[in-house]
């Protein structure tokens, strides 16, 4: 599993530092993925159990890297509609998604 | 009343949720909106004093035992700093009266503020490290939303950068969050706390710590990861620019804080030296990029980083004079920050231009700007009677019992850094010929001056009330000294 998140980290690093707006996002996506099975790997995967009472079981999976990652989850969604917002709202403005020309300075400082 | 100290975050939070029900009535806004600050300040008050008389605070929500629940604590510096971003935050909403424009009052700018007060309330109380994080984003989410709202170009470009980092920053978080519970199964900070202590710092637990140093350091903007600062701060109006700049940043300052004090303190040989060192290395870059500008926000934007840099130095002496200091300093720059931003909006509203290359002579037309500004700029840099001075004083005399002798030095030749970069604002704005300006109707300058007068007033009673202010102070830094106290006071069972 850790393998796995490396390279999803790995990946969102390549994707962010690339120069289309659009690609940026998705680095963004897959970066949360992996933070997110992250938490669950470190919850580790000890108990068949899902985290239910019911009769006769004694041996659950760890609810509270569930509970964590369905927050992380919603925040990320969030961030992520309104970044993609902000993409669209940019590429209407300024008529670019390329990363290097949003540099410009217009202004003297 | 046990859960006094959670009003200071649902007072704003309630308010800003019934104003977004009549978001085209901005006179009702804005009563509305004062009125909720006005009872938090009430409130924080309160909470003030209970905490001096009966000490820490903490309450489990639903009533949960200690490590179980999320804990939310109010110690003497949490509850100062809630009541410092509180006061600011009413000034800066009335100094947003004549300033922010119908446009944005329109679209959610006051409850855009009420919710980033909330987060950053949140911050300062809470016990629960996830919780933190969770606060956080309460906090970035609202201020993603003030950076942009308006949507001029300028705004659009740099906000992104904002958000990009932020998000990046968040995910490392949730990372580290995720190490940090696979290592001691538990989120409540007493509880880390108190099983770091009982397992020991091993290496593994100094990686985590150095993890949580680079987050808060990208919220908190330390040395190598401040590049997004100057950029985005320069975007947003005003009145959201010294919100930021007087609140946003001191938060990761404070978690750091909380981070290396509470969780951490076991290897400092490693984890203070790195942040004594990041502390210098922030306090230069800071005092080169206040030089090199002739942008009047760029100048006070750059003082934000040189502070962060004060502030962590007499952090990582770890000794009660540099604790105190580093506490002191911290309340001081808060209200000073935004006392200057608030200052440079109205010479800013006055000439219609930043840069001062095209400004002069205002001292003659507008002799209470330019004395409101001396005081302030003298202010920042700790002349004596005023604010900044005895913070200074002592994180350089915690340098100085640390053996931190050369560390000392460049703290204080920094002062003098900041007095010049300030006092060049003051020789070219007000001193010299006159030049044409765009000027301001009267009523307009009063209403920007006025808020921006009182928080400067704010930040002389500070300082002249410093002997008043000294058991509160010590009090914060011998909890942040000694961990047990708060470790006792939540996980009292």
């Amino acid at each position: 599993m850790s393998v796995i998140i490396g390279f999803l980290f790995m990946a969102a690093v390549y994707l962010i530092l690339s120069r289309s707006l659009l690609r940026v996002i998705i680095g963004t996506g897959l970066l949360s993925h992996g933070a997110h099975l992250l938490i669950l790997t470190m919850g580790g995967f000890a108990g068949p159990a899902p985290p239910v009472v019911a009769d006769g079981v004694t041996d659950y999976v760890d609810p509270l890297p569930q509970a964590l990652i369905l927050t992380a989850i919603v925040i990320s969604f969030g961030v992520t509609a309104f970044f993609l917002v902000m993409a669209y709202r940019a590429y209407q403005e300024l008529e670019t998604d390329n990363m290097t020309l949003l540099k410009g300075n217009d202004e003297h400082d | 009343m046990t859960n006094l100290l959670l009003f200071p975050i649902l007072i704003p939070i309630l308010t800003a949720s019934v104003l977004l029900f009549f978001p085209k009535r901005v006179a009702a806004q804005r009563a509305v909106t004062v009125v909720g600050l006005v009872a938090s300040i009430i409130a924080a008050l309160f909470l003030l004093r209970t905490v001096m008389t009966d000490g820490v605070q903490a309450v489990t929500l639903g009533s949960w035992p200690a490590p179980f629940g999320i804990s939310m604590v109010s110690d003497p510096l949490s509850v100062s700093l809630v009541l410092t971003s509180l006061l600011i935050t009413l000034g800066v909403v009335v100094y947003s009266f004549r300033s922010i424009g119908e446009g944005r009052e329109k679209y959610f700018y006051y409850p855009a503020i009420l919710f980033m007060l909330t987060g950053i309330n949140g911050s300062f109380t809470t016990g629960d490290i996830f919780n933190l994080f969770v606060f956080f984003e309460v906090l970035l989410l609202a201020s993603y939303l003030l950076i942009v709202l308006g949507g001029e170009k300028r705004q659009l470009r740099e906000s992104i950068k904002y958000i990009l980092v932020n998000v990046v920053s968040s995910a490392f978080f949730v990372t580290t969050v995720a190490m940090l519970y696979s290592v001691v199964g538990s989120l409540n900070m007493a509880d880390i706390a108190e099983k770091v202590t009982e397992i020991g710092q091993s290496g593994i637990l100094t990686v985590i710590a150095v993890m949580l140093i680079l987050v808060f350091g990208l919220k908190g903007a330390i040395f190598p990861l401040y590049f997004w600062l100057p950029g985005s701060y320069a975007a947003p109006p005003v009145p959201v620019l010294a919100l930021f700049g007087a609140l946003l940043t001191k938060v990761g300052v404070y978690a750091i804080i909380r981070t290396v004090t509470l969780l951490f303190p076991h290897d400092p040989g490693f984890t203070h030296e790195l942040l004594m060192i990041l502390a210098i290395l922030t306090v230069i870059a800071g005092c080169i990029g206040a030089l090199a500008y002739y942008d009047l926000k760029q100048i006070v934007i750059y003082n934000i980083i040189i502070a962060v840099g004060v502030i962590l130095f007499g952090v990582a002496q770890m000794n009660m004079a540099g604790l105190e200091g580093a506490v002191f300093y911290l309340i001081h720059d808060m209200l000073i920050k935004a006392g200057l931003f608030m200052l440079i909006g109205v010479i800013i509203a006055i000439t219609g231009t930043s840069n001062l290359r095209e400004m002069g002579g205002l001292m003659k037309t507008y002799p209470g700007l330019a004395w409101t500004w001396l005081v302030a700029a003298f202010g920042l840099a700790g002349i004596p009677p005023l604010s900044g001075f005895f913070g200074k004083l002592l994180i350089v005399q915690g340098a100085f019992e640390a053996d931190n002798l050369w560390g000392g030095i460049i703290i204080l030749a920094s002062s003098l850094i900041v007095l010049l970069s300030v006092i060049r604002i003051f020789i070219h704005a007000f001193w010299g010929e006159p030049m044409p300006v765009k000027g301001t109707s009267a009523g307009i300058y009063r209403g920007l001056l006025i808020p921006a007068v009182l928080v400067t007033a704010l930040t002389v009673f500070y300082g002249v009330g410093t002997e008043w202010l000294r058991p509160l102070m010590w009090d914060a830094a011998e909890i942040l000294h000694q961990p047990s106290i708060y470790i006792d006071a939540v996980l009292k069972e």
